[in-house]
Parts: structure tokens; C-alpha cells; sequence
């Protein structure tokens, strides 16, 4: 590793130096154009939305609780259910990891002072937040919040009274957003790459991010046009997706899950990214198989794209369509395969240390094994008439999505918070709230494969008494994640305050962001580095051991 | 180790033009699949109403189509050649290509206007009663046709903001024959308003 970068340990962090636009307050925080932080503000933001989807989602449990009306009606249950997965997808997963994990460290793993476009990206989360303000005066308004799910499926989501088009405006107005983060990140791993790292030299997390901005950027546009449509449909009627007028609804189907599919990828895919880095830093060993693990990354989000239909076995296709969706379905396990059984090499003889992150990680190759097999349930067309609209459906997406890339991004809080913020958390805590997550969640989301298999369709205010005991016991879950959130954060916030001083390399990690100081100086690098080891080459440790 | 007490090496202006034109072309992608979504519905329909489509076309005017062609046509070379002529030094001749190009793109949406209120006054609007009366293909030819060319109309709209923006910037002199990538840009997106364009005038004018 380039020496010079020692003499930062002396040095003011980013947070001392303050920025152009003011040394200290709100302004140096909102008009900054540092990428660290911008990701912080995004980490900021995108927590606070994920609170009040936790919240929805709490309300919907309790509701749950007994068959009939517990404790809102099954109008307010719709727009509940549809306010939640809005807030968790269009707010909290999709921009969750790239943009505060991926603003704050590919910089810095690329070896490069900030982004290709800094302005760019403090525009793309001012777009964030007048995405999310839109959506929330969506649920004020006269009208009420929409209740069309969230999918918004046509003909339902143009004949709803609900506030349909300003709640989808701000989704629109969230994929822009969506979209600059992209283009930026492309651009920024194209044009800003250290000297000597090379496309092969890219930590994995970079190859991760960079294959999730291709996917922002190619399929985000489709669903920005088909929103469109929707509104316009609206105030109009054009008709194009009215059989009344010779339009197609199933095409609106085709349109949406074009961009929809592969966001499931732009979800998972930085959070594998993060995995990819957790696990050679706790085992002490380069990952297996470098190439392959980044490979499988563009390959994913190649095939992603490939397999939207799967969402349509049921809405009408050929059985043509459908065999080959199923089968493109069934290519895209290759390449996740391919990662996981990678995974568990690296670890195999490795000098395994199970801090919190490393923790979160083994719950996320369980839970999210669990997600990807059931995926494959889906996936075939004999089971998926059968499963199709079920809980079993919810609890897959769940797995997937909350316990991959939801528990991925407390693993990447818990791997990087010392360096974000200087200090460390409680480690005993943080440990004890990996295992807690790890109960509540499969007793918050398995019964729901159970209650799917046997018949309970999704999306249902009320239920026949056979499902109950399981709903109970779902519910119950969904009080110990309430739990186990607050006290993930609880230790998070107070020790972002009252840690520990934390030092330079808590984990003894390799890549970049290791080599310089905690935090990290305004512009990370007092100069450029010059990189000469594989990303993952432990041997490094001993030179930065040294320098420290 | 070495102390370094003065670490604070300012970070340098960062330029990259290859990089700005690079971010560019991703953004300008992006803008194609906009579109490339209003094409994939055009294509669905067009193969499932051929008849109703040719004959809803014979009702466009194509001598005004055609007219806006040559004008967009047009002011895509305009720009190209303030482009060249800032490259020269010569700012004089880059602010009036760059004027021309402005004045021809309203008259374009000058031209759009005429065209669609001549239609509005027709009774061919979405959910009017006459075209309601109309088969579906017509119905959606219709349809598209006043969302695909608003949608472009919207974006010869913002492509007069952006070159009015970028010709204040020539005159005051911050986008000059050293940093023109600004202009180059802008440039690059008009040329895009202007390909949607040829997409759009045969699709919807010549295929009758």
C-alpha cells in the first residue's frame, strides 16, 4: 500500500473540517457535496422512513392478531399494507444500501476523492427527500392513502378515488433519484479508479455497486414511463391500458415488472457486495474464487432482467412464455449459487472471528438461502398456481428481501459504523440483537409459509380460525423485531455519540477505507494512493499494523 | 513514520470531460428506454389494429410533419456548428448558432401547437365523443400519438431551457473554446430530441 497515508492519523476527520458551505450546522450538512457525508444524510433519512414502515407493518400484525375487525377496517388495512411496502421499497430497499454505504465508501475503496459528479449526488438526495415528501402528503390529502398495493396494477389503480397519482408521482420522482445515483456510480468506477486498481484489483463491493447502477439505469426509465401512463391514464383516459378501448391491461403488467423484477436485484445485489467484504475481513483469508464472485454480480443483474414474467404465470401467457420464463428463472439460482458456495469456501480454514457483522452475515446466508429456495417453489409453474397470491409469497419476498438485503444492511452498519463515525458500539449488545433478529424474524415470517401452503391468501384483513394460532405466533414475532430495532439503533445512536474512541482498523481489514484514518479526512486520501495488492491480500495487515 | 502536519492538500478542481460526456451518454440511455417503453406499447398495438392504424395516419397533416423535420433536422446541425465554432474561438458565431437553433425549436413547438389544436377543434382528443365513436385502433392510435409527442414536445421544451441556460453561459464567458463541455452536452441531447423525432414522424405520419 502506498505510504503517506500513515500521517493521517493526526490528521482532522470530515467532520471537523466542515464544508464550502458552512463549518458546522444543518447547511454544512444539506448543501454539502461530500459524498460521506451525503451518505450519512441518506443513512439519516432512510432509517427514519424505515421506522415508520416498521411501524405500518406493526399496525398490520396487530390487526392480524384475530380473525375479523381488530383494530382498523379492512379499507384502512388496504392502504396500510400498500403503505408499507411503498416506504420499505421505494425508501428504505432500493436506495438503502448503495446510497449509504455505496456514497460513503466506493469512493473511498476506488482509491478516489469523491464521486465523478458531487453535485450530481447531493441533487439526487434532495430528489429523495421531495420523492418521500410527495409520499407523505400523498396520506394526508383529501382522498386518503392509496390503497392499490404496491404495484399499482391497473385497471384497479385508474378507478381507485384514492391520491393514486401523486403518491405514484413520487415514486417517479424517487427513480430519478434512483437513476443520478447510477450513472454517477458508473462513471465514478470507470473514470476514478486509484492507480493500479484495476477492473480485477475492484473490491467485491465495488463490483456489486457498479452492477446495481447498470440495472438502475437500464430499468428504472421503463417504470418511470409506465407510471407515467398510469397518471395520465387518469385525468385522461387514453385508453392504452383499457380493454373498454382496446388497450391491454396485462401490458401494464409486462411494463411494470420489466423494471420491478431486476429492482429486486438492484436490492440484493450491493448487499451480497457487502458480504463479499465481511467475510475475507472475518476469516481472515482472500475470497474464493475473486473472479467468479464478480462475475456472478453482472451475470445476476444480466439474467435479472430476463425473468420478469415470473410475477405472471397467473395473469394470462402463453404456456410458451411461461416455460421459458420459468426456465430463465431457474439460471438466475447459477449465478447466487455461484456466490454462496464461494462464500462458504473463504471461510472454510479460514481464522474465523464472529464479531456482530460476521454474525449478521451467517444470519443472512440462512435466511436468505431459505428465500432463494423458495424462490425457486415460485419459480416452477406447477407450484406457483398453487402458491401464486399466498402468504407463501410474503414470507419468500420477506426472506429475501428483509432478511437478505435488510439484514445485510445491519451487518454493513455494524462493519463500517466505526469508520463512519469514529467511535464503536456496544459488541455484546450488538451480537445479542444479530440473535434476537435471528428468532424474530423466523417466528415473525415462517408460520407465513406455512398459512400460504396450506391456503391463506396475502393481502386478507381477515382469516378463517384455522389460521389463527399461526398469525399469533407471527404477530408475537413482529413484537420482538420491534424490540430488537430499537435496540439495534439504541446502541447505534448512543455510541455514535458516547463510544468508544474506535481505532483506524477495528477489524483488520484490507481494502481502502482501512488505510485511512477514522473518520476518514475531508478528502480521504491526502494522496492518491497507488495500489499494488488483490483486494483481499492479508498479507497487507503486517505494513499497516506497522504504519499505525 | 513521517509526521505530515500540513496533510491539508487541497483536492484539486476536479475536470473530467471524458467522464462528464460518459455521464452524459448514461443519462441519454436512460431517455431512450423512456421512450424505448412508448415504442414497445406503439409496436404491441400497431401489430394488433395494422388496418385501424393506416387509416386513424391518413388523418395526420404530413406536410406539417414534414416541415418540423427539416426544422429539427436543422437545428441539430445548428447546434453541431456552434459547437465547431467554439471549438474555433469564435463566440460571436457559437451564440448565433446556438440563437438559431433556440428559435428553431420554437418553431417547431410553434408548428406543434397549430397541429394539435387543429385536431383538438376536429373533436380528436382523448375521450372525446368523436373519437370515441371511432374504432379501437384509431382510439389508441390517437392516444399514443398525443402522449408520444407531448412526451417529446416536453422534451423540445427543456431543451430550449437548457440551450437558453447554456447561451447566457457563452456570452459571460464561463463556457468557452477551453471548457466547452457544457455546450457539447447540451448538444448531445438535442440531437436525441432530434432522433426521437425521426422515429416518431414516420411512425406516426408516413405509415399510411
Amino acid at each position: 500500500m502506498a505510504n503517506g497515508n500513515s500521517a493521517a492519523i493526526t490528521a482532522k476527520s470530515f467532520y471537523e473540517e466542515g464544508t464550502t458551505k458552512a463549518a458546522t450546522g444543518i447547511r454544512s450538512w444539506i448543501f454539502s457535496t461530500d459524498h460521506k457525508r451525503i451518505g450519512i444524510l441518506y443513512l439519516i433519512s432512510i432509517a427514519a422512513f424505515f421506522f415508520v414502515g416498521l411501524i405500518v407493518g406493526i399496525l398490520m400484525r396487530l390487526e392480524l392478531i384475530a380473525p375479523g375487525q381488530t383494530i382498523v377496517d379492512a379499507q384502512t388495512y388496504n392502504q396500510l399494507f400498500t403503505l408499507h411496502g411503498v416506504i420499505m421499497i421505494f425508501l428504505f430497499i432500493i436506495p438503502g444500501i448503495p446510497a449509504v454505504f455505496g456514497n460513503f465508501f466506493l469512493p473511498i475503496q476506488l482509491g478516489a476523492q469523491d464521486v465523478a459528479f458531487p453535485r450530481l449526488n447531493l441533487l439526487s438526495w434532495w430528489v429523495y427527500i421531495i420523492g418521500a415528501t410527495l409520499a407523505l402528503i400523498s396520506i394526508v390529502l383529501p382522498g386518503g392513502p392509496m390503497d392499490t398495493g404496491w404495484t399499482f396494477y391497473i385497471p384497479y389503480a385508474v378507478r381507485t378515488g384514492t391520491n393514486v397519482s401523486l403518491a405514484i408521482f413520487a415514486a417517479f420522482i424517487l427513480g430519478f433519484s434512483s437513476m443520478l445515483t447510477g450513472l454517477n456510480f458508473v462513471t465514478t468506477v470507470h473514470r476514478m479508479r486509484a492507480p493500479g486498481m484495476g477492473w480485477f484489483k475492484m473490491p467485491l463491493f465495488i463490483w456489486s455497486t457498479y452492477a446495481t447502477a447498470w440495472i438502475q439505469i437500464i430499468a428504472t426509465p421503463v417504470v418511470a414511463i409506465t407510471i407515467l401512463l398510469v397518471i395520465i391514464e387518469r385525468y385522461f383516459g387514453v385508453g392504452i391500458f383499457d380493454p373498454a378501448l382496446g388497450g391491454d391491461p396485462i401490458l401494464y403488467q409486462h411494463l411494470f415488472w420489466i423494471y420491478s423484477h431486476p429492482a429486486v436485484y438492484i436490492m440484493i445485489l450491493p448487499a451480497m457486495g457487502v458480504v463479499s467484504e465481511i467475510i475475507p475481513t472475518f476469516s481472515r483469508r482472500t475470497i474464493f474464487g475473486y473472479k467468479a464472485v464478480a462475475m456472478s454480480s453482472l451475470a445476476i443483474a444480466f439474467v435479472g432482467y430476463l425473468v420478469w414474467a415470473h410475477h405472471m404465470f397467473t395473469s394470462g401467457m402463453s404456456e410458451t412464455a411461461q416455460w421459458i420464463f420459468s426456465l430463465l428463472t431457474y439460471l438466475v439460482a447459477l449465478p447466487s449459487g455461484v456466490k454462496v458456495f464461494n462464500w462458504v469456501a473463504t471461510m472454510y480454514k479460514g481464522s474465523i472471528d464472529p464479531k456482530p457483522p460476521f454474525l449478521w452475515v451467517m444470519a443472512f446466508i440462512f435466511l436468505f438461502s431459505i428465500g432463494g429456495l423458495t424462490g425457486l417453489v415460485l419459480g416452477s409453474l406447477a407450484t406457483d398456481i398453487h402458491l401464486h397470491d399466498t402468504y407463501f409469497v410474503v414470507a419468500h419476498f420477506h426472506y429475501t428481501m428483509f432478511g437478505g438485503t435488510g439484514t445485510i444492511f445491519f451487518a454493513a452498519l455494524f462493519y463500517w459504523f466505526p469508520k463512519m463515525f469514529g467511535r464503536m458500539y456496544n459488541i455484546k449488545l450488538a451480537s445479542l440483537s444479530a440473535g434476537l433478529f435471528f428468532i424474530a424474524f423466523n417466528t415473525l415470517y415462517f408460520p407465513k409459509f406455512i398459512m400460504g401452503y396450506i391456503g391463506m391468501p396475502r393481502r386478507y384483513f381477515d382469516y378463517l380460525p384455522e389460521f389463527a394460532s399461526l398469525q399469533v405466533v407471527s404477530t408475537i414475532g413482529s413484537w420482538l423485531m420491534l424490540i430488537t430495532v430499537v435496540l439495534i439503533f439504541g446502541n447505534l445512536i448512543y455510541s455514535a455519540f458516547k463510544g468508544k474512541r474506535a481505532s483506524m482498523n477495528p477489524w483488520g481489514g484490507v481494502t481502502l477505507e482501512w488505510h485511512i484514518s477514522t473518520p476518514p479526512p475531508l478528502h480521504n486520501f491526502h494522496e492518491i494512493p497507488t495500489v499494488k495488492h488483490e483486494p483481499y491480500d492479508f498479507s497487507q495487515l503486517k505494513e499497516l499494523e506497522h504504519d499505525s | 513514520m513521517t509526521h505530515n502536519n500540513q496533510a491539508t492538500v487541497h483536492a484539486p478542481v476536479h475536470r473530467d470531460d471524458v467522464g462528464s460526456k460518459m455521464g452524459m451518454w448514461l443519462f441519454l440511455f436512460t431517455e431512450l428506454l423512456l421512450f424505448g417503453g412508448m415504442f414497445l406499447i406503439y409496436a404491441v398495438y400497431r401489430f394488433q389494429f395494422p388496418d385501424q392504424f393506416k387509416v386513424a395516419a391518413m388523418e395526420l397533416n404530413v406536410t406539417v410533419g414534414a416541415l418540423n423535420t427539416v426544422i429539427l433536422l436543422t437545428s441539430s446541425l445548428t447546434v453541431a456548428l456552434a459547437i465547431g465554432a467554439i471549438q474555433k474561438k469564435n463566440k460571436f458565431l457559437s451564440i448565433i448558432f446556438l440563437a438559431v437553433t433556440i428559435v428553431f425549436a420554437l418553431a417547431f413547438m410553434i408548428n406543434k401547437f397549430f397541429e394539435w389544436s387543429a385536431k383538438i377543434e376536429h373533436g380528436i382528443y382523448p375521450g372525446s365523443e368523436y373519437l370515441l365513436g371511432k374504432s379501437n385502433g384509431e382510439i389508441l392510435f390517437y392516444g399514443l400519438y398525443y402522449v408520444m409527442t407531448g412526451l417529446h414536445g416536453l422534451h423540445v421544451i427543456i431543451g430550449v431551457v437548457i440551450l437558453s441556460v447554456i447561451l447566457v453561459m457563452i456570452m459571460k464567458g464561463s463556457i468557452n473554446h477551453e471548457n466547452y463541455i457544457k455546450l457539447e452536452n447540451s448538444g448531445l441531447y438535442w440531437h436525441l430530441v432530434d432522433l426521437i423525432w425521426i422515429f416518431l414522424f414516420p411512425l406516426f405520419y408516413l405509415l399510411q
